[in-house]
């Protein structure tokens, strides 16, 4: 199943709601700047960083779910034998 | 448009909510036993707890025209008490044979812990014993993805556990998939704020397809929208989606899955 709607109606649709969406970013990253102190060690700010990196790459995956799996947790399949259950 | 609301913790809600959703058009409910915010300190507080929900919110809820079902267990979060989490368990089958109780839910892990997942595994004991239904939490958050995963290698490792009558919840664009490919049913939250919006849902539904796939609000006490499966609708309706793939998924889907247990006398509306 596909959306109903073209690519022309979902940007006439989306297009102020996602400059908006960019403006908050903006602002996001401005405040962190301002404020006192530095976090550029903080592992959060390389997530989001690979996190803005991912919306401009073109790739085979959704850019959502490459963003979900980017602040994911890692699966490691033999956890049952690490838990021992 | 009727819908039904297959998972909302009505005990966290006022009566003039219960007015709101009827008149939005919801007809039946269903309510998993979750965490209240705090820890319970004993067995004592589940049985009232489960008096609660198999008793006094059906009957608040039919007030309003609104079919209140449920499902019980102790939650992921309070499941790390593993000796509180035995006795409620072993509380639990007083109660199944209420008539609005569907089964076993919500069930899950929250961290994805050891002790969570051998209550998990003692939860799945206990509904296959009983032939229930089950209901599932999965994480939020950066433990989705990997809870998600163990929930479903647990659920798969026993053969005894029938697909088509689990729910798995809160998935979203990483995990509903993987759910719905190994046939189980997924229910995606709507939340207002860090979670799936109605947006999104909408993407999912059409990127993987109605079958199997439910919709919810959540409805807690925390930030949540009880009214959010409304604004799915309205969603889907805008796009231009069809009123019977819409109704699909907020009516008829929850109705299949639920009909599955043997406590499920729905009354259509009409
Ligand atoms: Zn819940």
């Amino acid at each position: 199943m596909s959306i109903p709607l073209n690519s022309q109606q979902v940007l006439d649709r989306e297009y102020l709601e996602i400059r908006g969406k960019i403006v908050e970013l903006a602002a996001s990253l401005d405040r962190l700047e301002r404020a006192e102190g530095c976090v550029s060690d903080d592992n959060r700010m390389k997530l989001i960083s690979q996190g803005l990196q991912i919306l401009l790459e073109q790739a085979d995956q959704t850019k959502a779910g490459q963003i979900q799996m980017l602040f994911s947790r890692v699966y490691e399949d033999n956890w049952r034998n690490q838990f021992d259950i | 448009m009727y819908y039904f609301d297959p998972h909302i913790h009505m005990v966290s809600r006022t009566t003039d909510d219960y007015e709101t959703l009827a008149k939005m058009g919801c007809v039946g409910m269903s309510e998993p036993a979750f965490w209240a915010g705090f820890d319970r300190g004993s067995v004592e507080s589940f049985r009232d707890y489960f008096r609660q929900l198999t008793d006094f919110e059906p009957k608040r809820a039919a007030q309003y025209g609104i079919q209140h079902y449920t499902w019980l267990c102790i939650n992921a979060k309070e499941a790390e008490n593993v000796e509180l989490s035995r006795e409620v368990i072993k509380m639990i089958p007083e109660f199944l044979e209420k008539p609005n109780v569907l089964g076993i839910g919500e069930i899950g892990l929250n961290k994805n812990t050891k002790n969570e997942a051998t209550i998990f595994l003692e939860h799945m004991e206990l509904a296959i014993e009983y032939n229930q239904q089950i209901l599932i939490h999965t994480p939020h958050l950066a433990d989705k993805y990997q809870g998600t995963r163990m929930i479903l290698d647990m659920l798969i490792a026993d053969s005894r556990i029938e697909p088509s009558r689990v729910l798995v919840d809160h998935v979203e664009e990483h995990t509903a998939k993987q759910v719905l490919d190994q046939g189980f049913w997924a229910g995606m939250t709507l939340y207002p704020v860090t979670k799936c919006t109605p947006q999104r849902a909408a993407d999912i539904i059409e990127m993987c397809g109605a079958e199997r796939l439910l919709v919810n609000s959540a409805g807690d006490w925390g930030p949540s929208k009880p009214t959010a499966v409304p604004d799915l609708i309205l969603e889907m309706r805008r796009r231009g989606h069809s009123e019977a793939l819409i109704r699909k998924v907020v009516y008829d889907n929850p109705i299949e899955f639920f009909s599955q247990s043997q406590n499920f006398s729905f009354t259509h509306p009409e």
